[in-house]
């Protein structure tokens, strides 16, 4: 009986302690755009963490459904905006399949070129973005000069740097220019030799192997049950690429490793999109080479437009087909599809119901970001506030794609 | 393919006799349909059974059909990672919208169905934390049902929206929300 006062009387004696709520964000740095997080913390300790979105939120999905199919791909490119290409391949590919057609091989070559690209442009930002969150802030003005190659290769295919919009449903919407391609030669050598400039800056770099190594770990069994895909997913030893388990276009024809890693720790998810970088480049270095001539769009009048644009302006066939596709777009046959493919940031699904209208019924976007930020919640042993700015780093939200 | 189509539709129909409705194999996809209550049953028995193991839950989302009847649909999408597989459940709901909650099968499934829930309102009964997820706390209406104008309703912020209101839902009263978050500095 004793021993209990004596306790209660310590226990009143301590200085009272309270839990505080802290509010990070929406404008903070490390958040990688407008995300708020509303920490519970017992003194350094991040006892609970609650996500607050959308901030960015633009209603995609039902702007979509108010736009032609063609129209719609400029709203994807505005999802995951490191990387427009994957996005506006992925949407062409399942209204692709809900017609039942595909693009022509150089076309297909194409898009996987540029969704490469873009994986390398998103990785290479959060490559160089997670050292800064710690306090490494030269590795992201080495990125960033990389990034503006692509940015630049970007602009010499599409015209847009950012926004590219370069898909279309059968096929893309130009030829390469011809002095494409020895600039793409050019970036291919010199990439990997600064992708090892990086790991010089970085794994030698003892602060910031401390603040990753074994910091934020999601076991495999957590990340499936969280729902985490591509590198994060990865990164927990789970070896699943829908690029080489669900081949689209002609993946199924180029030689690339998937990488994995077991630690499932930060330094593990920022490690395997070091190496997806590599893997990158080899895909794209082999549809440099395979590329065949050949058209770029499907031969589908009533889906494609004019391939030559000045015949627009002497032949009424060509005038009233490009004015019926811009106007009213094509009819999709009733249906519903799920179409995934592998983005940077992980599995980007695009669900279509279609009404047999120009227009989508529905159409839910599955990305990513959103479900991978929920793997805040798995993490087991990143107990500290700044622990947490590198876990939320690492996982690469994006929040336009958060928010959709 | 025409194997592990007939796989898994004989599994479920061993398990669940006739309740479960086969939809075909389209795009990769073998769709069924099921009731709202047996939902979490089908989930867990897919995710579970050892021959078709699916334990990825890739996604879940609402459908408006208005004017059709019943109106509301959640689809589940779901994947499996050894088999590489994809599953996709359709689930017709009534008006107002309510099926039991998956987020004991699939922790993923808390954002998806908040999503849903902020969305379609489509009730998802058992979940722990059913908040809205993109528009904030005190917004009327749910943006995607197929009645909500475009450009949202007439108000002192909104212009250039429609006129009228959201219809009222005493059944889908915000005070019948489990409030799960508790108060957060600002608000």
């Amino acid at each position: 009986m004793t021993e209990v006062t004596e306790l209660s009387r310590l226990e009143s004696d301590a200085p009272r302690t309270k839990e505080v709520l802290l509010n990070l964000g929406p404008q903070h740095p490390s958040t990688h755009g407008v995300l708020r997080l509303v920490l519970e913390l017992d003194g350094e300790y991040v006892k609970r963490v609650d996500p607050h979105i959308g901030y960015l939120h633009r209603g995609t999905e039902k702007l979509a459904e108010s736009f032609t199919y063609t129209q719609i791909f400029p709203l994807t490119d505005r999802l995951d905006y490191l990387c427009p290409p994957s996005n506006n391949l992925a949407f062409a590919l399942a209204v692709e399949k809900l017609l039942g057609i595909e693009a022509p091989i150089r076309a297909q070559y194409i898009r996987v070129m540029m969704a490469e690209l873009a994986r390398i442009s998103g990785h290479l930002l959060i490559t160089g973005a997670l050292p800064m969150d710690l306090g490494a802030m030269t590795a992201l003005l080495y990125a960033m000069r990389e990034r503006e190659m692509i940015m630049d290769l970007l602009e010499m295919i599409s015209g847009a740097r950012m926004h590219t919009s370069f898909c279309r449903v059968g096929g893309v919407r130009e030829d390469l220019p011809d002095e494409f391609f020895p600039k793409i030669r050019e970036f291919c050598d010199i990439f990997p030799n600064r992708i090892r400039d990086y790991e010089r800056l970085l794994d030698g770099n003892r602060v910031f192997l401390k603040r990753t190594q074994g910091i934020g770990v999601i076991s495999a069994e957590d990340g499936i049950d969280l729902g985490l895909s591509g590198p994060n997913l990865r990164a927990s030893g789970v070896d699943w690429d829908i690029r080489r388990d669900e081949p689209y276009e002609i993946y199924d024809r180029l030689d690339f490793d998937v990488i994995t890693s077991q630690e499932g720790d930060c330094y593990a998810r920022w490690r395997c999109r070091v190496e997806e970088m590599r893997e990158s480049v080899r895909i794209i270095e082999q549809c440099l080479d395979q590329m065949p001539d050949g058209p770029f769009q499907i031969d589908m009048p009533t889906i494609a437009f004019p391939v030559d644009k000045d015949r627009v302006h002497c032949s009424m066939e060509a005038l009233i087909q490009h004015f019926d596709l811009s106007a009213y777009g094509f009819k999709v046959p009733k249906g519903e599809v799920y179409s995934a493919i592998e983005a940077p940031k992980g599995e980007l699904g695009f669900y279509i119901v279609s009404d047999g209208s120009p227009k989508p019924f529905r159409m839910k976007v599955r990305s990513p970001s959103f479900v991978n930020l929920q793997g805040l919640f798995g993490v087991t042993n990143a107990h500290y506030l700044a622990d947490m700015i590198a876990v939320l780093g690492s996982l690469d939200p994006v929040m336009a794609e958060v928010d959709k | 393919m025409s194997a592990e189509t007939s796989l898994i539709r004989t599994l479920i129909a061993e398990r669940f006799g006739e309740a479960i409705e086969e939809l075909g194999f389209s795009h990769g996809v073998h769709a069924f349909a099921a009731p709202p209550d047996m939902v979490v049953e089908l989930c867990r028995f897919l995710k579970d059974d050892p021959a078709l193991r699916f334990d990825f839950l890739s996604d879940i989302c609402g459908v408006d059909h208005y004017p059709e009847m019943p109106r509301y649909e959640a689809v589940y999408h779901l994947s499996s990672l050894p088999n590489k597989w994809r599953v996709r459940i359709k689930c017709r709901l009534g008006d107002p919208p309510r099926v039991p909650s998956v987020t004991r099968v699939w922790r993923t499934a808390n954002w998806h169905e908040r999503e849903t829930w902020d969305m379609y309102g489509i009730r998802f009964e058992g979940h722990p934390d059913l908040r809205r997820i993109y528009m904030w706390e005190g917004f009327e209406g749910f943006p995607q049902r197929k009645d909500f104008p475009l450009r949202g309703y007439k108000d002192k912020l909104n212009p250039f929206g429609a006129e009228g209101s959201p219809p009222t839902q005493p059944d889908l009263a915000t005070k019948d929300i489990p409030q799960g978050g508790r108060s957060t500095p600002g608000t």
